[in-house]
């Protein structure tokens, strides 16, 4: 019994040794961090992502509170109200923002344009931007090996396997953007998402003259200005061939989408439908 | 025999063409010539449509220092200034030129006889040299007066002239030694004078005995020895070259210059002679039509601008069961995405491979055998660099050296898994040296 006794004395008199060395240690290499930012890196995603500049949301929630929310930095993927949330926590008020989404600018793929030559090098649009205009011979288009789906942490982009081209799931992107800057030939844009409207956009990134590019593909912008010349509200501009339409002015009157001789133009506003190639 | 010692595979040398002899390949089309085919700085065209050039005409100026210009390879009409697709099918600016007549430009010497005294200073030779649009024609076509032009802290000691054509299928090089030897010495002398070095080393592999017996015959150069190497791909790269000839290393990151060298191609040696004794630019070389299925393999004396499918023609069409066209040699070439392109001073064959050997094998995963460390030339570990670049570790791609890559090849060639190891370092290295550049600017 008596050495049960001792054996339990022992180890508790060890353990509260211990426990006051331990103790006065971490006071002595405490780290005086604010409390704010664990309450901030709480309410980001926690998708880790990258796409407010910096290396995960933990840093970024420390970058706000360093700067007393005093910063230029954004968190794409929050949305309005979390993104509130957070400025509260600041105690500060946050300036809402349209909600975006990538649109992926080019419809050639395997359905609209004519395949000259195969690629069978490394399954990376990088690569083969720096080997070869494309199988289609379009240098400006989609060259379907998809980084842009390698690049979204959030798993909402795929390659279709029938067009060959990049689609958004739109119900789980978070508009973060690495898709775009993954592309290496800039054919995604983030435009404002507009839910209810949908979006009107020229679904062509060709700044080849108009002859070149109806021989790769058969709904290129030829930059024939039509569209501009058609739009009500002038959110229409054509440079280097190629119409591009301000999404902060349009208006979702579909007038674009009906006078395009292309059908280049691409449509998910539920009344204007683009007509079919 | 000498040869370099770290890494290095052993292809089949299928020189099919070896005994065809040079001929000159008719054309009166259209020519079209890309307005940039060298290395460095684009120039600008200083012709519009509608003008009357001369053959041999400048076609192009740029003020640059590292950059080359092109020239008329026919007389004719301006008929366009407009876009071509080059190798890679993007749309680059091109002049096209219809010929008409034979009008020579008044500068050009067309005596065929041979000129050995060479009247130039150093430095009249290197302005000729630019002035001529003549590039390095290994391939590379970097620009030969930027060569020339050596470095204050630097001295050359050596001119190596490349004549080893270690690439299999490629056989322009040989021809032009065995139809003019004469002139390539010549070539070499001028150079040895533009660069006042007085050692020259020729290195020619093994499996060419004419050559290299036609060469030591002419004993009449001062200082120009010939070397017979040992065959081994890739004994025609610069690093490689320095290593095999001379014994010495270029150190990472440095140019042969660094170790005393200057490297040039037989054909550039003479391009430099037909430019500094008989006043003519770059507007034709030799082409090597090639492949297991071609008909009638042949070389040709083609002018710049000519498209590629007037050589197919020329050798019996294009074969039935062709797979791939391949613009160089079968390590190194790119593949053509069709026959509209034209001829560029850097064309050194067209090899047609059949349907069955144009295809790439299904990758399977790495086995860690480290046949692809045993080849690579330059000591790298390509399994470890690939798999670097896939999970975008650039920092650790940089510090093993990727930006050292050759891009010979033999690591894929040598990969029993067929990894794309090539493209992935290609990547990798374009990467890295973007990352580099951009930190430099930002300093």
């Amino acid at each position: 019994m008596t050495t049960f006794l001792y054996a339990v004395l022992l180890l508790a008199a060890t353990g509260l040794i211990a426990a006051v060395v331990l103790y006065f240690i971490a006071m002595k290499f405490k780290v005086e961090e604010d409390p704010r930012i664990d309450l901030v890196a709480e309410r980001l995603p926690g998708a880790n992502c990258g796409a407010c500049g910096k290396a995960g949301c933990r840093d970024l929630a420390k970058a706000l509170v360093e700067s007393d929310g005093q910063t230029e930095l954004h968190c794409p993927v929050c949305s309005n109200e979390e993104w509130a949330a957070v400025a509260e926590l600041m105690g500060m008020h946050a300036d809402t923002c349209e909600v975006k989404i990538p649109v992926v600018r080019c419809q050639g793929g395997h359905l609209n344009s004519i395949r000259q030559t195969t690629y069978e090098g490394l399954e990376s649009c990088a690569f083969a931007h720096s080997l070869h205009a494309g199988e289609n011979g379009c240098s400006y288009g989609c060259l379907g090996l998809g980084d842009c789906t390698r690049a979204c942490a959030f798993n909402c982009l795929s390659m279709d396997p029938k067009t060959g081209l990049a689609t958004v799931n739109e119900a789980i992107c978070t508009a973060c953007g690495n898709c775009a800057k993954a592309c290496p030939r800039g054919i995604i844009e983030l435009r404002y998402k507009h839910a209810q409207e949908g979006r009107i956009y020229v679904g062509c990134h060709t700044e080849d003259k108009g002859a070149l590019a109806m021989k790769h593909c058969l709904s290129a912008c030829i930059g024939c200005g039509k569209c501009a010349k058609s739009c009500p509200v002038g959110a229409i501009k054509v440079e280097n061939n190629l119409a591009y339409i301000d999404f902060t002015r349009c208006t979702h009157c579909g007038t674009c989408v009906e006078v395009c001789p292309r059908k280049s133009i691409v449509s998910t506003h539920p009344a204007v439908s683009a007509p079919s190639n | 025999m000498k040869t370099f010692h770290k890494g290095g595979v052993h292809p089949n040398d299928n020189k099919l063409n070896a005994d065809a002899p040079a001929q000159v390949l008719p054309f009166d089309g259209t020519y079209c010539i890309l307005v940039s085919q060298h290395l460095g700085a684009p120039s600008t065209p200083i012709v519009k449509k509608g003008d009357k050039v001369k053959r041999g005409q400048p076609l192009t100026e740029n003020t640059a220092f590292l950059s080359s210009v092109v020239h008329a390879p026919v007389s004719g009409t301006v008929q366009n200034v407009a876009e071509a697709p080059d190798a890679g099918n993007f749309a680059r600016p091109a002049i096209f030129i219809q010929p008409d007549g034979d009008e020579a430009a008044d500068f050009i010497s067309d005596d065929p006889t041979l000129d050995r005294e060479i009247r130039l200073s150093p430095a009249e030779i290197i302005e000729r040299v630019k002035a001529m649009g003549i590039v390095g024609l290994g391939g590379a076509c970097f620009p030969t007066h930027v060569k020339l032009s050596i470095p204050k802290d630097c001295k050359a000691e050596y001119l190596l002239v490349n004549g080893v054509e270690c690439e299999p299928y490629l056989i322009d090089d040989y021809r032009l030694m065995l139809d003019k030897p004469d002139e390539i010495l010549v070539g070499v002398s001028i150079l040895m004078k533009a660069l006042s070095v007085d050692k020259a080393i020729i290195g020619i592999e093994a499996n060419k005995p004419k050559a290299i017996a036609l060469l030591k015959g002419k004993a009449a150069y001062d200082g120009i020895s010939v070397e017979v190497l040992k065959m081994k791909y890739p004994q025609g790269a610069e690093k490689q070259l320095v290593k095999a000839l001379t014994g010495r290393e270029v150190p990472s990151g440095k140019l042969p210059i660094n170790a005393g060298c200057v490297i040039q191609n037989v054909g550039t040696c003479f391009a430099v002679y037909e430019a500094v004794q008989k006043h003519k630019p770059l507007t034709e070389r030799l082409v090597t039509v090639t492949g297991p299925l071609v008909k009638e393999p042949r070389n040709f004396w083609v002018k710049i601008g000519t498209p590629v499918s007037a050589l197919v023609e020329a050798c019996g069409g294009l074969p039935e069961n062709t797979g791939k066209i391949i613009a160089g040699g079968p390590m190194m070439g790119k593949a053509l995405p069709h026959l509209d392109v034209p001829v560029t001073k850097g064309l050194s064959a067209l090899l047609l491979l059949p349907d069955e050997q144009a295809h790439r094998r299904t990758p399977a995963h790495c086995i860690r055998c480290g046949k692809c460390v045993a080849a690579c030339p330059m000591g790298l570990e390509p399994y470890l660099l690939h798999a670097a670049v896939l999970n975008k570790r650039m920092d650790l791609c940089e510090r093993h050296h990727i930006t050292d890559c050759i891009e010979c090849g033999c690591c894929q060639y040598t990969c029993p898994s067929f990894r794309p190891l090539l493209d992935t370092l290609r990547l990798g290295k374009n990467t890295v040296n973007q990352i580099i550049r951009n930190r430099n600017t930002t300093k």
